[in-house]
């Protein structure tokens, strides 16, 4: 039996802040529950099945959100998931979601992803000492940083490529009322001058620590044409590969390649850059972009910094990336992954407001995690998905 | 000596959670001495209050004080109390009904455990100073009087967050392979093991090929010197940091292996440090050494000229 149909018909999110002391973690989810309800036109009674996804346990103290979140989400008596794939979680959480109707289980199906940063310190979680081992451990950019010097090393990118796409990711923010960063005077210079943190990485090259959540509500065939503009979902697909290995590529991983790659054939794109009309991708740190520009194969290896030094991925460029404002400029580690799917929604349904690219008809939303080790994406689009 | 090291680990942190309005009225009204439950839309009162009602999926707005005298409903014995526990005595955990309510909640009783009997009359214990949390019940005992009934609400701030320690502690135990490989740290020696498949060396030694799945059961002796094939310098201070900043973490790939280990980079500036860096062990004094590869103090330049691109672009 062939796949089914499916496409998302409701998106809700917070407002992403440094702090939401007003609220508890399940006030966060229903706020980006309640908003995604609204905007599918439904209630909790018309969902089937509920899927959560967090990020890791040690980032908020809280292990079993399935089990304290349940009546908060809506899932007393209906099935409920738990998906847990570090930072990529909000991608697999929706990609899961997808899947319960795609294979004609449920019809209606609430995905939500949330993190309350401020409850708890990432940076702290990420380094906890192993015993015996080296204790040289710094959070994410200190896991990240030497990757990118070896990006950088690889592709002979001059090095004001991570300012480029950092001030472009922060100015898109101003047009995205939910974004938390909010600051006008981002330029590459001021990004060039920012503290450098873990060299090559600076200060406003990174992201932010944010809380927030996000919500989606995916449906069937039937009560997809029923509603205005849904997101039909042309494609899903997700990879894994281990945390260290000899010689493991970690500027350009496999498992990102060939998830883009069976994404690519599975969506019956063979020219991502041009049949793709703009793209959010997991980009936590600025160097990214032009990484996971050439790992989804947007460009050739070794050339992604080309797309972002000439302006391409910029909102009005050729191939937009992070209309949103990006995870440069709202990280709710949890929600994060689940926020590139939501904009690719928002921006093939034409509801993007002041951050829309025009006449956006097919859209990629990324997600990555651990060390570069879980990779999950899709492909959403305005007309129903061919076949 | 055991063929596994060990070591004993804690892995603490207060996390400050954000009540929300409906756990922060209740957290609110135990500092007044009163227990309030929620009323759901089935007209049943819960302690604490769901935040979320389970049928119409509003928030609770329906607060009803409850107690502080109940109803035994269940109970087990804690003979022998762990460490964060009510009490460091014997005690019950115990379900009970408050009158009022329609459901137990779990709390603390302290009491003998012969005079313990299911559908005994208990009541609240107050904790002598009250902040706002469930700690504000001490526990449940015997109930002898009948209690007053609740108080009013004071005028004090509400509630609207509160502080959970979480401390973890438990045993850390590294694999045999990686247990020799510490072994061999305290002799002045580092091992590794080849991949039988591919034939590539791993430091440390995992015991199994990440990408072929067979056993590494070949060990390897390797060099003390190697090359810096990237890095990055620490320059952010963080809670729980080991090393004061800043700090230059490097990928150093040891001669005859094929895998990179995590060290430092010092006996340079750190700004001169270069990816293709030749650099070698620097051991701390033999008298300090212990199974850990803290032996190895840092990695310093040799002095010999830069490794060529080619010999460890493939670790990038």
């Amino acid at each position: 039996m062939s796949k089914q149909p499916a496409a998302v018909v409701g998106i809700g999110q917070t407002h992403h802040r440094a702090k939401r002391e007003d609220v508890s973690m399940a006030g966060l989810c229903r706020e980006a529950i309640d908003r995604a309800l609204v905007d599918a036109d439904m209630t909790f009674d018309d969902i089937d099945a509920v899927v959560v996804g967090k990020a890791p346990d040690l980032f908020e103290g809280v292990m079993m959100p399935e089990l304290f979140l349940a009546e908060a989400i809506g899932a007393v008596g209906k099935p409920l998931l738990r998906v847990h794939t570090a930072g990529s979680v909000g991608g697999s959480t929706a990609i899961v979601a997808a899947s319960l109707v795609q294979s004609g289980v449920h019809k209606r199906v609430l995905s939500v992803a949330f993190e309350k940063q401020s409850e708890s310190n990432a940076m702290w979680a990420l380094s906890v000492p192993v015993p015996f081992i080296m204790p040289v451990h710094a959070g994410a950019g200190g896991y990240f940083a030497p990757h990118v010097r070896s990006y950088i090393r690889r592709s002979g990118a001059p090095s004001n490529i991570g300012a480029i796409v950092a001030a472009k990711d922060r100015q898109n923010a101003l047009k995205n009322p939910y974004a938390h960063l909010k600051n006008p005077g981002t330029t590459v210079e001021s990004v060039l001058a920012s503290q450098m943190l873990w060299d090559p990485i600076r200060y406003d090259e990174t992201c932010p620590s944010s809380d927030g959540a996000c919500a989606l509500v995916i449906a069937d065939a039937d009560t997809a044409a029923s509603i205005d503009s849904p997101a039909w979902i042309h494609a899903t697909a997700m990879r894994s590969e281990p945390t260290t290995a000899s010689e493991r590529d970690q500027v350009n991983p496999r498992a990102g390649r060939d998830a883009a790659a069976q994404l690519w054939k599975q969506a019956g794109i063979t020219d991502p850059r041009r049949e793709i009309d703009c793209a959010e991708i997991y980009v936590p740190f600025s160097w990214f972009e032009p990484m996971w520009l050439e790992n989804l194969g947007f460009a050739e290896e070794g050339s992604g910094w080309r797309l972002s030094e000439a302006g391409v991925t910029a909102l009005g460029g050729d191939l937009p990336v992070n209309m949103s404002g990006g995870v440069l400029s709202s990280n709710p580690i949890g929600a994060s992954g689940m926020l590139r799917f939501a904009e690719a929604a928002l921006q093939v349904r034409g509801r993007a407001g002041e951050h829309q690219v025009d006449g956006a008809r097919r859209a990629l939303g990324h997600a990555y995690g651990g060390g570069s080790q879980f990779f999950a994406m899709w492909v959403v689009g305005a007309e129903p998905p061919p076949g | 000596m055991s063929r596994t090291l060990s070591q004993p680990v804690t892995v603490a942190f207060d996390y400050t959670r954000s009540t929300g309005p409906v756990l922060g009225n209740f957290f609110s009204c135990l500092r007044d001495r009163v227990i309030v439950g929620g009323r759901t839309s089935s007209g049943a009162v819960l302690v604490p209050p769901l935040e979320y009602d389970p049928v119409t999926h509003q928030a609770t707005t329906d607060f009803v004080p409850v107690g502080p005298g109940g109803v035994l409903t269940s109970w087990t014995w804690v003979p022998e109390p762990v460490l964060g526990q009510p009490f460091d005595r014997p005690f019950a955990w115990a379900l009970v009904t408050f009158d009022g309510a329609d459901a137990p909640m779990l709390l603390a009783l302290d009491a003998d455990y012969g005079s313990i009997r299911t559908g005994m009359r208990v009541s609240v214990r107050w904790a002598d100073e009250r902040t706002g949390a469930i700690t504000d019940i001490a526990c449940v005992e015997a109930e002898v009087e009948v209690r007053e009934a609740p108080r009013p609400r004071s005028q004090s701030t509400p509630v609207t967050g509160i502080v959970t320690p979480v401390s973890l502690d438990y045993l850390y135990a590294a694999s045999p392979e990686e247990s020799a490989f510490f072994s061999a740290l305290a002799q002045g020696r580092i091992i590794g093991q080849r991949c039988p498949v591919c034939h590539h060396v791993y430091v440390p030694p995992r015991g199994a090929c990440p990408v072929d799945g067979v056993p590494t059961m070949d060990a390897v002796e390797l060099a003390h010197t190697g090359t810096v094939t990237t890095f990055c310098i620490v320059n952010v201070p963080f809670l729980g940091q080991k090393i004061a900043p800043p700090y230059v973490a490097a990928y150093v790939l040891l001669d005859g292996a094929d895998i990179a280990i995590q060290h430092l980079v010092q006996g340079i500036a750190a700004d001169e440090v270069r990816m293709g860096m030749r650099v070698e062990a620097v051991w701390r004094p033999r008298e300090e050494w212990g199974t850990t590869i803290e032996n190895i103090a840092h990695f310093r330049p040799t002095g010999e000229p830069d490794a060529d691109y080619e010999t460890y672009r493939r670790h990038l």
